[in-house]
């Protein structure tokens, strides 16, 4: 079988010669109507409709893996594509290095791999969700169709360990794939399994912020397992992570545009004080500090994320050879960490410091500290903007410590610079760091829908370029 | 080292809430991470070491004697995403063998006491489970009545001692899952290696647990299930002895101790170190008052036979955890036999008011607590004791029984004696169920049916002799001597065979629940705890958390 080409001789795309394997055709087959029903009950409210600008992969190869045109978001055609199989690969870390990676997975560890996928395979179908009320107020149709883009990937993404789970894991497996669509981000009988993937997405700029500071942490995990010894999931992640990187621009584009705007619109107005809150509001944009408060907020969900810095989960997924290092291969060490340490940021005596840990514990502080320096480089070209109309305000991201509800600093208050503060000084100034209702009313009222082809709301900037380079008016969307 | 303390009250508790209104419980489990017992170790996600269980211990008591009005006790966690993810493993990993098995015992007999509560003592216990309930986590659920578990798509109830940790689920786990819960036993296997448990309809459908709820509904199923339970769980005292039953307050247990000796109000305690011998002599009752109910009410918590279940139920466990090397325990007693009766008495007529009954079912539980404890027991009835009905017990469950024929040429208190009572044969049951005399004479209904006979009788040496009822008895000529050479030679034998000798010979008779737990589920776990692949340098237990997987000897033993 070629594993380049995507076979359309099923009801769906995929390219793991899915007509010669009845079993797992039958239960996706079983699975895809039920995950059509998701769709149209918790998928992008208002527009199944309407016909949507988007790209669609033909092909797993860089070249041709994306197809522009218009559909119907229901008739999207997920489908199942690895990326090709790498020849001769052996496992790149853990116990196992160097043996042949598995095609098949060992009985050892299939509740533990399980468990991996239906954690990722579970915020897939969350976000699609979280974000399902946006379109109605989308501030032009290029954004729309972005916000649309990025869900039906999401939707791919599940269905990506969705045949994972029932091509390897049996009847566990499609129990599993079954519970991804029972389970509902926010909902508090059937919440989704992470924290940041129950939170609301009310407003587009935290959709931004979302889609560069959560996806984010969805890119690291995924390049993490895309190390994987199993090697069916490593293929599957890799070729996951080249759309995660449309999500991580669609963030980062977005939230510098809001940026670019407002510092347009302050210079344009003479005003140069980024505090000045009440002033740059009358303006019909968000301000600067309001834009660090959300920064802030979702930083902090999303670090979470990343779970305790000392973790024995982490440890053992990295020695059984299942989930390896953010670019594992560019390391160099042993790659089995056996008697390695990292430090670990820790509270002690009321101090911040550096504890060595054993590096085999200490994995998803590590990866948590690779997505740090990932997050700074965008906060960067965010400032950029800012400098390049000569206001004075920079944005940073807040201490690792701060607003933490797992791990380490869970149980300590700390502002965004890294000041210790008891409960009482945090519940009179944690509105300093994090929006409050105000703000959110504050962004609610910019949140009206500019739907005209070319024509983008007043609080953000149109972007450089068009999506596969279409001009400024192209009409994205087509509302029916 | 400081000694283990197992006095504690409400108000020290780190990591336990006890929260009452009217006849309702609320037993929350929000377990201080930073309060371990020893340093090395944080006590994450609910998680436990001997420091919890003791104030678990302490509320089960002061729920059934503070506040008897509680009639159903609602067990939950006070953190958000996990009920209890069980024995901290960490600690366990660090403990010396010595303190593992101290504290598994410790453990089990706590929940023990939970599921003598709702027995006995009409205090139902149910588990409320939110988030993961892993091991000794879902033991403490599985001591309960009644398990309801939030059916969120993510709460779950697993055994994953034997995938992750090569050990077994040793508070009860295996036992109770099979004969309490009655779950089929190829799905108890599948259950028992699934190392993340099982979760919704099928834990249900398992019979793992008996209540599926969505988190929204959570609250009040609990309500509906306490309603009920209320309802057809009345109160087993007679509420017209006590129209305002109200609970008795038990202080913060007072006692000298030093290298060599621990004073109680009930009990001495001597310590031998060079002979490796306690002893440990109980006063009997000193007032002579006519024993009557309102006496006991004023009286509350220095009524002489409660302040000597919590003194000796204190001694003993401070001897398991911080003296491991006395290996032997003498109880003496010294007292008026006489008075010793009139408590036996009392206590038997008045078992409908809920303190007599309390008391009554507090000594059973410790002297079930001596019967476990693995040291040699051995009971001295000299002159001036006072063994009678319930003091006598403890000739019962001892190893040995000695008693001295006769006087001492210069002491004139009367020859000693002791008395059988009622009690013996039905009010202090063992962990097999039986009374320690039926143990004692197992499948000889005529020894039995003698000793009956001389029920509510002196009976002196010759006697007691005659009917079984003590080893050997000596005059004062050998008295000195047969007692020396007898504790010398004890001493000499290897402690791990006198352990398993007497843990065998103790209890004869009929298996229950309580017996395989500490007979085999105990022994076998113990056993594991010494073996390469748990607890070996490699092993799974010491190289939990290290990500490193444990290295296990291949040999089926």
């Amino acid at each position: 079988m070629s594993s380049e080409a995507i076979s359309y001789d099923t009801l769906i795309p995929n390219n793991v010669d899915l007509s010669s394997d009845r079993r797992v055709l039958k239960a996706l087959e079983q699975w895809h109507p039920k995950y059509i029903d998701w769709w149209k009950t918790m998928g992008p409210e208002g527009f199944q409709e309407a016909s949507v600008y988007l790209r669609t992969a033909v092909s797993v190869e860089t070249v041709g893996w994306a197809k522009f045109d218009y559909v119907k978001m229901p008739d999207y055609r997920w489908g199942i594509l690895l990326a090709p199989q790498e020849e001769g690969r052996k496992i790149p870390f853990g116990e196992h290095k160097g043996e042949d990676v598995w095609q098949e997975v060992p009985g050892e560890y299939r509740a533990m791999l399980r468990r991996l996928l239906v954690i990722q395979g579970d915020t897939e179908p969350a976000s699609v969700e979280q974000q399902r009320f946006l379109g109605a107020t989308a501030p032009s149709l290029y954004d729309l169709r972005n916000v649309f883009q990025v869900n039906v990937e999401e939707g791919r993404h599940l269905w990506a360990i969705v045949y994972l789970l029932q091509k390897y894991f049996g009847r566990d497996g499609r129990e599993e794939a079954q519970e991804l669509l029972r389970r509902r981000s926010g909902d508090p009988d059937v919440p989704r399994m992470l924290g940041a993937f129950n939170e609301q997405t009310p407003d587009w700029l935290s959709f931004f912020m979302f889609a560069f500071f959560t996806d984010r942490d969805g890119k690291m995990q995924l390049e993490s397992l895309a190390q994987s010894g199993f090697d069916p999931l490593a293929r599957t992640c890799r070729f996951m992570l080249t759309e995660e990187a449309h999500h991580m621009f669609v963030g980062e584009s977005g939230v510098g545009r809001i940026i670019q705007r407002t510092c347009g619109a302050m210079t344009d107005a003479g005003i140069d004080d980024p505090f000045d809150i009440e002033a740059v509001r009358q303006l019909g944009v968000i301000d600067l500090p309001t834009i660090q408060k959300k920064a802030n907020l979702h930083y902090s969900l999303s670090l979470d994320l990343f779970g305790s810095e000392v973790s024995t989960n982490a440890a053992n997924f990295y020695n059984a050879s299942l989930k390896g290092r953010f670019k594992e291969t560019k390391i160099n060490d042993d790659h089995k960490l056996i008697k390695a340490t990292y430090p670990v940021l820790k509270m002690i005596d009321g101090k911040f410091k550096f504890v060595d840990e054993p590096a085999l514990t200490a994995l998803n502080m590590r990866l948590r500290d690779s997505y740090v320096d990932d997050c700074a480089k965008g906060i960067k070209r965010w400032n950029k903007i800012i400098e390049n109309k000569n206001i004075a305000f920079t944005l940073s991201l807040p201490h690792t410590a701060f607003n933490r509800k797992i791990g380490e600093f869970s149980n300590f208050s700390v502002t965004p610079v890294g000041e210790i503060l008891d409960t009482k000084q945090w519940q009179s100034l944690h509105t300093d760091f994090l929006p409050d209702t105000e703000d959110g009313e504050f962004i609610a009222s910019l949140m009206k829908p500019e739907t005209q082809a070319g024509k983008y709301a007043n609080w953000i900037a149109p972007p450089k370029s068009g999506i596969d380079n279409r001009e400024g008016d192209f009409e994205y969307v087509r509302l029916s | 080292m400081t000694p283990i303390d197992f006095r504690t009250e409400a108000k020290n508790y780190r990591h336990w809430r006890i929260e009452t209104e009217g006849s309702v419980a609320r037993l929350i489990m929000d377990v201080n991470e930073t309060g371990g017992l020893f340093p090395g170790y944080a006590l994450k996600l609910n998680s436990y070491d001997l420091g919890v269980d003791i104030e678990l211990y302490d509320a089960i008591q002061r729920l059934r004697f503070e506040h008897p009005e509680v009639r159903v006790v609602i067990l939950e966690s006070g953190k958000d995403q996990v009920f209890c993810a069980g024995a901290n493993i960490r600690m366990l990993a660090s403990a010396s063998h010595v303190h593992k098995v101290n504290f598994c015992k410790f453990t089990n007999e706590t929940r023990n006491a939970m599921e003598d509560a709702t027995e006995h003592s009409g205090q139902t216990y149910i588990t409320a489970i939110k988030g993961t309930c892993a091991g000794g986590g879902y033991e403490l659920a599985l001591a309960t009545d009644y398990i309801i578990l939030a059916d969120d798509g993510s709460s779950s109830v697993a055994l994953p001692e034997v995938p992750l940790l090569a050990v077994l689920p040793g508070t009860g786990g295996l036992t109770r899952v099979t004969d309490k819960r009655n779950v089929r036993r190829d799905l108890a296997d599948v259950f028992c290696t699934i190392e993340e448990g099982v979760k919704g309809q099928r834990a249900l459908k398992w019979r793992l647990v008996d209540e599926l709820v969505a988190p929204s509904g959570f609250e009040q199923a609990i309500a509906t299930k306490v309603a009920e339970l209320s309802a057809s769980n009345p109160d087993k005292t007679d509420q017209t002895n006590q129209p305002n039953k109200r609970g008795i307050s038990l202080s913060l247990l007072k006692r000298d101790i030093s290298d060599t000796e621990i004073r109680y109000s009930t009990l001495s305690v001597t310590l031998d170190r060079d002979k490796q011998v306690v002893t440990i002599n109980l006063l009997g009752p000193l007032d002579k008052d006519e024993l009557s109910l309102e006496l006991l009410a004023d009286q509350a918590e220095q009524f002489w036979l409660l302040r000597l279940c919590r003194e000796l139920d204190d001694a003993i466990l401070h001897l398991r955890f911080n003296e491991p090397e006395l290996g032997t325990l003498v109880f003496k007693s010294s007292g008026n036999i006489e008075q010793v009766l009139k408590y036996d008495s009392f206590i038997r007529e008045h078992l409908d008011n809920w303190l007599v009954r309390e008391i009554s079912l507090y000594w059973k539980r410790t002297l079930k607590r001596i019967d476990l404890t693995s040291r040699s027991l051995i009971t001295l009835i000299e002159q001036g004791s006072c063994f009678g009905g319930l003091l006598s017990e403890l000739i019962f469950s001892a190893d040995r029984a000695y008693m001295l024929e006769g006087q001492y040429e210069d002491d004139e208190r009367p020859p000693a004696t002791l008395v059988v009572t009622e009690s013996n044969f039905d009010l202090y049951p063992m962990s097999n169920g039986i009374s320690r005399l039926s143990t004692r004479f197992y499948g000889q209904l005529d020894d039995l049916e003698s000793i009956k006979a001389t029920m509510n009788q002196p009976l002196d040496a010759e006697q007691c002799d005659a009917l079984g009822l003590v080893t050997f008895i000596y005059d004062d000529l050998d008295w000195d001597d047969e007692v020396r050479i007898f504790l010398e030679e004890r001493s000499s034998f290897s402690p791990d065979s006198l352990v398993g000798m007497e843990a065998n010979l103790r209890f004869a008779g009929p298996e229950t629940m309580e017996t395989k737990i500490f007979g085999r589920l105990t022994a076998w776990q113990n056993w594991i705890f010494q073996r390469p692949s748990a607890a070996g340098e490699d092993g799974a237990l010491k190289r939990y958390g290290s990500g490193k997987k444990g290295q296990y000897d291949s040999t089926r033993i």
